[in-house]
């Protein structure tokens, strides 16, 4: 019976891609679960404090509202850095996972500044990556699973060297387009272009929050959540998986 | 180069090709001509658009297009002999073939893609152009919301002196381009007494094109569409010129308003529900009356229109009744879910989620969808569409029971099975993404219950 507390950020302005069912999806998963799910949002101006939140969540935006938040978000940096140093998870999709690297680089010098939580930065690319996308992941050592989602970035992201991706692309454009991967993950954060919403059809990563999310809560091990039947989600990834390996990857 | 046929060989070829597209069943002809001719001639569109002795008129929106267009149709049909895209095929191609179909045709008057209105404008120099709302739509296909807006500007900058500009001032971005035209006229609603009391979830265009600072609103009618101001000062609805006002709603069956212009008032009664139609008849109202029609003309022909327009949406089957409302992004959905409620809520519902290209690939919209409000009463789901699986997530995890929900992605077993759960005297409510729907209308087509689209009269 122990509440999970979420900090959704500036859901006002990043909410493009109905970032609305990851949230829902964290929410009643945790409740058939017994455990309560309290979502707080974080808004312009208001602090990150450590120890209010489990879980972190930023979205995607149209590009204003990304640029409207971006120079908030640099006030919350350190705040932010310090909390997911303390063990809080944090998902970011898209937007959102792009203002957790160093930045974004556009054409004409229309930069956006990021708070380089993780090891990447994103430049501008002339055409659009749109699709249905196919990962493979390994979360943990020996645990090989699969994410499937839609992409819509302009971006180019790039990790550092020695950066962890969050999965190897099996189909679909990933990252970059290039490399081969998609996304980014640092210990308990996770950033990501995949939405879709992401959650609904992959729970197992749903799962794989909310118990990162309790073990910050209780200080101890991530615990083993009790499996759910998951008949719909399961035919609902087949479906977005199918899609991705027929079109995915191709402008 | 290879020399250009002459204007009328490439429409004798074009028509052949109609035809046998017909006769073949390949649906009703309504681009292939269109495409035949811009690839022989892309010039073509241009100067079939020139012998038109009025001239064209466009309408473009997000949402209520088609239904806009054909308003604006029946109000001019005693006026003008019209070549207009009735069936919804609303590309340069489709454009092209009702241009090719109307045969001294004296108006042209186009529903016009919001993507490809740049090309259009640009193409048929309109005399006339309603701008009817911009909601975030198929981002995998348009893009984001800003960056058509910004297309729409910079086109309609372009646009010659004389044509006349018909906006929705309730639209922020689009009460911008229009405030930026001198001579545009602003339509817009104005009855706080409809409004809803917040902003919907997935609401656009909520932060002032200058400062950023959310716009505050003393009336809200359709996601982001109200009566909005920038708290600091930068920007606000302007007056408007065509207003609906004393607006009655009354659920599934019709709604009515007076119509307010600076020409005098008139009661406009339409057998169609919901507020988004009182937007559609509005905007309908000012691009007739740019074309030349009275107020008197504009409530009788928003009359005859809403009487034909009944049997659109409603189909007979044995006894019982099929109610289609095609949903397609958020916005629409939400209006054809608040029209519902307001009309009953049902117990049984058919929902239909395709993926094609002219659905979105990309399905995420649902989520913003509020789909809430039906769940207090709804009893059964039925998903169907190629991603009937995700539309039974966004149900479940809405808080509709498992038990409830059945996936049957087949359009005709899940319109059979609906039918088999609705009891003799009925309706059934389906709510179809826009290839489910053209499927619906193909498969109560073949049964002979109704027309297909492309051989209703328009």
């Amino acid at each position: 019976m122990t509440a999970i507390r979420v900090g959704h950020l500036y859901p006002d302005y990043l909410n493009i891609y109905a970032d609305r069912g990851n949230i829902a999806v964290l929410a009643q998963r945790a409740v058939w679960r017994s455990h309560e799910l309290e979502v707080t949002a974080i808004g312009m101006g208001d602090p990150i404090r450590a120890g209010e939140h489990d879980l972190y969540y930023v979205g995607g935006g149209q590009d204003r509202e990304q640029l409207l938040v971006a120079e908030d978000l640099l006030g919350k940096a350190s705040a932010l850095r310090e909390v997911v140093a303390g063990g809080a998870a944090l998902l970011a999709v898209c937007g959102g996972y792009q203002l957790l690297g160093r930045g974004y680089r556009g054409f004409h010098g229309e930069d956006m500044p990021g708070i380089g939580l993780l090891p990447l930065e994103t430049v501008a690319g002339e055409r659009r990556m749109i699709g249905d996308v196919l990962l493979e992941c390994e979360l943990e050592p020996g645990e090989r699973r699969t994410l499937a989602g839609f992409e819509n970035h302009a971006g180019r992201t790039r990790l550092d060297p020695g950066a962890e991706p969050l999965g190897r692309v099996l189909a679909g454009f990933g990252n970059d387009g290039e490399s081969g991967f998609e996304g980014c993950r640092a210990g308990r954060v996770i950033g990501t272009y995949l939405h879709g919403p992401l959650l609904p059809r992959n729970p197992w990563l749903a799962d794989w929050l909310l118990s990162q999310a309790l073990a910050h809560r209780s200080g101890g091990e991530p615990p083993q959540l009790e499996p759910l039947p998951d008949e719909l989600e399961r035919q609902a990834h087949e479906v977005s998986a199918g899609r991705a390996r027929a079109r995915g990857g191709k402008f | 180069m290879r020399p250009r046929p002459p204007l009328a060989l490439e429409i004798g070829a074009a028509r052949v090709v109609a035809a046998l597209s017909r006769r073949v069943g390949a649906g009703g002809g309504t681009t292939i001509p269109g495409k035949l001719l811009a690839q022989l001639d892309p010039g073509a569109v241009d100067r079939l658009a020139d012998r038109l002795p009025a001239g064209t008129a466009i309408v473009s929106a997000t949402n209520g297009k088609t239904t806009t267009a054909a308003m604006v149709a029946e109000i001019l049909r005693p006026r003008f002999r019209l070549a207009h895209n009735a069936a919804g095929a609303n590309l340069v191609s489709g454009v092209a073939s009702a241009l090719l179909a109307a045969d001294h045709a004296e108006l042209g008057l186009f529903e016009v893609d919001e993507g490809a209105l740049p090309e259009l404008l640009r193409r048929l120099r309109p005399r006339a152009i309603c701008l009817g709302n911009l909601f975030r739509d198929q981002l995998d296909r348009y893009g984001e919301l800003e960056l058509v807006a910004e297309r729409w500007r910079t086109s309609v900058d372009d646009l010659p002196d004389d044509a006349q500009l018909v906006f929705n001032a309730d639209d922020p971005q689009l009460a911008a381009v229009g405030k930026a035209r001198p001579g545009s006229v602003a339509f817009g609603l104005d009855d706080p007494r409809v409004a809803r009391p917040a902003l919907q979830h997935a609401a656009d265009s909520t932060y002032c094109l200058t400062c950023g600072a959310p716009y505050e609103y003393a009336a809200a009618y359709v996601g982001h569409l109200g009566d909005f101001r920038c708290p600091n000062g930068h920007h606000e609805r302007p007056p408007l010129e065509i207003a609906a006002r004393e607006i009655e709603l009354q659920g599934l069956e019709r709604a009515s308003f007076l119509l307010d212009t600076p020409e005098g008032s008139n009661r406009v009664e339409l057998a169609l529900p919901g507020l988004y139609n009182v937007y559609n008849a509005v905007a309908a109202a000012a691009l007739a009356r740019a074309l030349g029609a009275s107020v008197e003309e504009i409530a009788a022909g928003l009359h005859r229109f809403s009487a034909a327009f009944g049997r659109f949406e409603r189909i007979d089957v044995g006894d019982k009744r099929l109610l289609l409302l095609l949903v397609k992004n958020p916005a629409g959905a939400n209006e054809a879910i608040r029209t519902l409620v307001d009309g009953g809520s049902p117990r049984l519902l058919v929902v239909a989620l395709n993926d094609e290209i002219a659905d979105g690939r990309d399905v995420s919209w649902i989520w913003d969808v509020d789909f809430e409000p039906l769940l207090t009463r709804l009893e059964q789901l039925v998903a169907s569409g190629g991603r009937a699986a995700e539309l039974a997530l966004r149900f479940r995890y809405g808080g509709l029971d498992a038990a409830a929900i059945e996936v049957e992605p087949s359009l005709e077993r899940a319109l059979d099975r609906g039918l088999e759960l609705t009891p003799p005297g009925a309706e059934l409510v389906v709510l179809p993404t826009y290839t489910a729907m053209l499927g619906l209308q193909r498969l109560i087509a073949e049964r002979g219950l109704a027309l297909p689209y492309w051989e209703r009269s328009g």
